[in-house]
């Protein structure tokens, strides 16, 4: 039932976007694909948060999957946003796989420093990296999708109806995991890692498993920030973006794998009118909104849902 | 009757303490076996040597005939020999269904069932009923069913005991070892919660070793102890004759047996 709710929720929300987007304007377009990539990451955070882990470098994912896009323009002419999507994806989740064997040992504020010290480890090597544009960057192909080019009024929308097709289907092969016996154990693990050993599995296994699939999503995530702002720079790989993918998880709440979608969208909402408002302190206002979250939502947004169901 | 349980000559030392000396015991299927001792006697060492969490510095533990010594405790309970604990270890923010709904899972998983691409409800290898249906069996069994959608962390202390080792019986085990079964309950609930428990798991068919500091306890529900002293199995005999051996009684049982001989005594006057 809960899987069949998941599914009604993301089909609506989809057909609102794809029937809503020609009349929304370029700059909340623009927004809302945004927040569609920074969700697909918190998303990914959220499924490592449920089993007690932090992952303070989600960002190198992130990064790789933008990286993986601005590669495959520059050096071999690929536009193709949804190839750069898979791409970003299986690359992130071809170095998290080998990375996951180091991380998966490691729990607690271990856990989360050496994924903050991977990722500075990216940002060090893309800044002297001159063949990726060093501290400038790159520029990113206009977005193509299936080898169409769509017209300068159009690609904003198409970006966006692309991108939440590939995180629609992405949500409900997450949610599929989180139904499964591996994905349900992810609060066993965070309760009880002696527990589920002695249960008759691995919980560095579960564990690797987790930060592979949440690399990917970043992956996808990272490729589609890419694609939607024309440019990439190392600053994608630094610890404050990082930082800003865990308040978004904190501000959603983990309880459902749309939330990180909805947390990305009001994060979004609240930097953009924090900065119109007061460009030297937006800082100030989102720390306030975090902490009003911390305060009064301790399980996120979210839990607005949740509580008015059990009220 | 078959040896399914063979450890042989086990010795530990950690540092300067000798937690196992010459341990060896040949446990027979479907047998009830009592493990006695003092603290530090060598008691849960020996436990935690046949689960795997412990490797012993020379020696070997066979279950069914092969060589289990290197296993780790996951595979150790893959192959049928789950434990339950001295302090419960449960999911303490799940409630008790989802519990038994974790450990069910991994049982399905480790069979290679209810993965991602896997549909509908499949039963569970060896209960042959769904998910759903043997965590009500296993915990009506262990009258937790009351208990059901309570938040582990919130129950009390004898039902977690309780939840504790139902928990071990998800993965149908072929040897179930409990840790003090009976620690932390009181005196008047200890009888009902061992004789509740005895049945669920001979339901089930699992031979039983059970680490028990309550003489009362042992008598009634083991046919054979094993009594423990300084890393030494130092008695190996049905409770009757193990719990008046004249060094069982100076180093494990103390002044115990001459409070039940003095009751017994009383009760035939």
């Amino acid at each position: 039932m809960k899987g069949d709710r998941t599914l009604i929720i993301l089909g609506v929300v989809l057909l609102a976007v794809v029937g809503a987007g020609p009349l929304l304007p370029q700059w909340a377009l623009f927004l809302l694909t945004i927040a569609i990539a920074k969700g697909l990451v918190a998303q990914g955070l959220m499924l490592q948060l449920r089993a007690g882990l932090v992952s303070f470098g989600q960002a190198l994912y992130y990064c790789i999957g933008a990286y993986t896009a601005g590669i495959l323009g520059r050096f071999f002419g690929i536009s193709d946003m949804l190839l750069e999507m898979l791409c970003g994806a299986a690359v992130a989740a071809f170095i998290a796989f080998i990375l996951g064997f180091l991380l998966a040992r490691y729990r607690g504020i271990f856990y989360g420093l050496l994924s903050l010290a991977l990722s500075m480890i990216l940002y060090g090597l893309l800044v002297k990296s001159e063949a990726l544009g060093s501290t400038d960057g790159i520029n990113i192909l206009p977005s193509t999708v299936f080898g169409i080019k769509p017209s300068q009024e159009s690609v904003r929308h198409v970006v966006l109806v692309a991108g939440c097709a590939v995180a629609f289907l992405a949500t409900l092969l997450v949610n599929r995991y989180l139904n499964t016996p591996l994905g349900q154990l992810a609060a066993a693990i965070k309760d009880n890692e002696i527990r589920v050993e002695y249960m008759g599995t691995s919980v560095r296994e579960a564990i690797h498993v987790k930060y592979v699939i949440a690399a990917a999503l970043s992956g996808i995530g990272g490729a589609l920030a890419a694609t939607t702002v024309g440019h990439i720079d190392p600053d994608m790989a630094y610890w404050t973006t990082s930082g800003e993918f865990i308040f978004i998880t904190i501000l959603a709440g983990t309880k459902s794998v749309v939330a990180p979608f909805l947390g990305a969208m009001i994060f979004g909402i609240i930097h953009t009118v924090a900065f119109d408002v007061s460009p030297n302190t937006w800082q100030m206002t989102l720390g306030i909104a975090l902490l009003l979250v911390i305060l009064f939502l301790p399980e996120g947004l979210w839990s607005l849902f949740t509580r008015r169901k059990a009220a | 009757m078959a040896v399914v349980l063979d450890a042989r000559e086990l010795n530990k030392r950690f540092g300067a303490v000798t937690a196992a000396t010459g341990v060896s015991a040949a446990i027979e299927q479907d047998s009830v076996v009592g493990l006695i001792g003092t603290n530090g006697a060598g008691k849960t060492t020996f436990i935690n040597m046949i689960t795997g969490y412990i490797k012993p510095d020379t020696g070997s533990i066979h279950f069914r005939g092969r060589d289990i010594t290197a296993l780790s405790p996951r595979e150790v309970t893959r192959i049928g020999i789950c434990r339950s604990f001295q302090i419960p270890q449960l999911y303490s923010s799940l409630t008790v269904m989802e519990n038994m709904m974790v450990g069910l899972g991994v049982v399905l998983r480790n069979a290679g069932l209810g993965g991602f691409f896997s549909r509908g409800r499949p039963n569970v290898p060896g209960h042959d009923a769904p998910a759903e249906e043997v965590a009500e069996r296993i915990l009506t069994r262990f009258g937790l069913s009351d208990y059901r959608n309570k938040n582990a962390q919130v129950l009390p202390g004898g039902v977690r005991k309780l939840l504790d080792i139902a928990l071990t019986m998800v993965a149908k085990p072929t040897i179930l070892l409990l840790d003090e079964p009976t620690s932390g309950v009181s005196a008047e609930e200890k009888f009902g919660m061992m004789d509740m428990v005895m049945a669920a798991v001979k339901a089930e068919g699992a031979t039983v070793l059970f680490v028990e500091h309550d003489m009362e306890v042992v008598s009634r529900f083991a046919q054979r102890v094993l009594a423990f002293y300084d890393g030494r199995i130092i008695a190996d005999a049905p409770p009757e004759i193990a719990l008046r051996d004249p060094e069982v009684k100076r180093y494990v049982v103390g002044g115990e047996l001459h409070r039940m001989d003095e009751q017994q005594g009383a009760s035939n006057a």
